[in-house]
């Protein structure tokens, strides 16, 4: 029988080690319906998640949800939206009782006095002329001087299929105003022309992402399994996809088999009663979702069957160390 | 039968659920180590344990709080546990 001791050696046994009890229980939220931008193939308004709920407004109502939640098991809290950061005292809440990350688009900038270590991960679709396709604005020249230098925020990359051999040029921006990086896929919900991926693109897209962490090793916050797993869809020889999808709302989670999945994870709407799908839109295609947190998340619940070789394991332990550093957990 | 035998038997059918319910390949309840860490040695998540505590409650008619789960490390730990359950 295959154990961890007789795959790995001392030190990455200690690596396994740091990790293999952190039992992070995460669940999202959607802090308002409300967003400054309205960028082309955001799930949360093409799929009308904007208006499936109507927003809690009274805070303290908010604070007793978070201690509830807390109760549930809840261990980090990830705050979509909408812009979380039109609600600062609804983040407050969040901050105040949970490890906390903010998911935002950076056009605002948080009082660090507020929040002095909260995770922020600010969105980005790509270089200035494929943001003003997709969002409308150039939306980095604003979030790069809002945060510039801070440690406790990074970008979360959408990588678009256009930008494919030109990833370099945002990289060596983000590391000039001294943030860190991750790296996502775009999956298109709203079908806009000439941004859906094809097997060609995403191979060279894997490659290049490959070659960005061993460039940037500072600055890019991923592993190479990551890539592959999420440019592939594919896991130890089987395919991503609703079957096996993690990231599925518990309590609405019917499917047989049960897979693998987050424990106790919800994605709650904003009146904090109503529940969505999973971690992205309910309309969107699991054949072709590249939701980099689902991708990554169907790894690391996966972790037995990882076992099977030493390669396979240290696999596995890059991406969950990748997922904790992204969320704090452990340092950067 | 003598109380170390039944602390055998118990110990051996916890190998026999965990290998069955984890699906272990090349082991045999007979030369499972008792004292193998789950987590640490075999990957055992807490959906793993939470499976095998499923089977555990209905075999032993114990009820298992999640807020115990540390206590259930290795085999040995699980047998302790599960004889305190039924003592208590
Ligand atoms: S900033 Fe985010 S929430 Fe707002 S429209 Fe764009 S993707 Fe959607
Ligand atoms: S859309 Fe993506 S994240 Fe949602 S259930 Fe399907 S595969 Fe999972």
């Amino acid at each position: 029988m295959k154990t961890v001791s007789s795959l790995l050696d001392n030190n990455w046994h200690e690596r396994y080690r740091k990790i293999a009890t952190l039992n992070i229980r995460s669940s999202i939220y959607d802090v308002t319906n409300q967003c400054n931008l309205r960028c082309k193939g955001c799930f949360f308004f093409s799929s009308n998640e904007h208006q499936a709920a109507s927003e809690e407004t009274d805070v303290g109502k908010w604070s007793r949800f978070i201690q509830k939640e807390k109760e549930r098991g809840v261990n980090l809290a990830i705050l979509i939206g909408g812009e979380p950061t039109l609600c600062l005292d609804r983040i407050e809440a969040f901050y105040a009782q949970l490890p906390t990350f903010c998911s935002t688009n950076g056009q605002i900038k948080i009082p660090r006095d507020r929040f002095p270590d909260m995770m922020m991960g600010i969105s980005l679709w790509g270089n200035e002329e494929d943001e003003k396709i997709l969002r409308g604005k150039d939306t980095f020249s604003v979030s790069s001087k809002n945060y510039q230098g801070d440690p406790y925020t990074y970008y979360l990359y959408t990588i678009t299929p256009k930008q494919v051999g030109r990833i370099e040029q945002m990289i060596r921006k983000i590391a000039d105003v001294g943030l860190k990086v991750h790296l996502q896929l775009l999956s298109n919900d709203e079908k806009v022309d000439g941004f859906s991926w094809t097997e060609e693109k995403l191979r060279d897209v894997r490659a290049e992402m490959d070659g960005m962490l061993d460039a940037y090793p500072k600055t890019v916050i991923s592993c190479k399994y990551y890539h592959e797993v999420i440019t592939t869809g594919r896991m130890m020889n089987r395919q991503f996809g609703w079957a096996e999808c993690p990231s599925v709302t518990e309590p609405m989670d019917n499917r047989t088999p049960r897979p693998k999945r987050l424990i106790r994870f919800i994605r709650w709407a904003s009146d904090l009663k109503t529940v969505h799908r999973c971690c992205t839109s309910a309309t969107r295609d699991c054949s072709t979702c590249k939701d980099g947190a689902a991708h990554m998340s169907w790894i690391m619940v996966n972790k037995r069957d990882h076992l099977q070789s030493t390669k396979d394991l240290q696999n596995w332990i890059e991406v969950y160390e990748m997922f904790a550093k992204l969320y704090r957990f452990i340092p950067w | 039968m003598s109380f170390t035998t039944d602390k055998k038997t118990m110990i051996r059918r916890i190998a026999e659920i965990i290998i069955f319910e984890l699906k272990l390949q090349e082991i045999t309840p007979e030369k499972f180590n008792p004292d193998l860490d789950l987590v640490d040695e075999l990957g055992v998540d807490s959906m793993d344990l939470a499976t095998v505590v499923l089977v555990l409650q209905d075999e032993y008619g114990i009820s298992i709080d999640e807020d115990d789960y540390p206590k259930l490390r290795n085999v040995r730990m699980i047998a302790e546990y599960i004889e305190q359950k039924r003592a208590a």
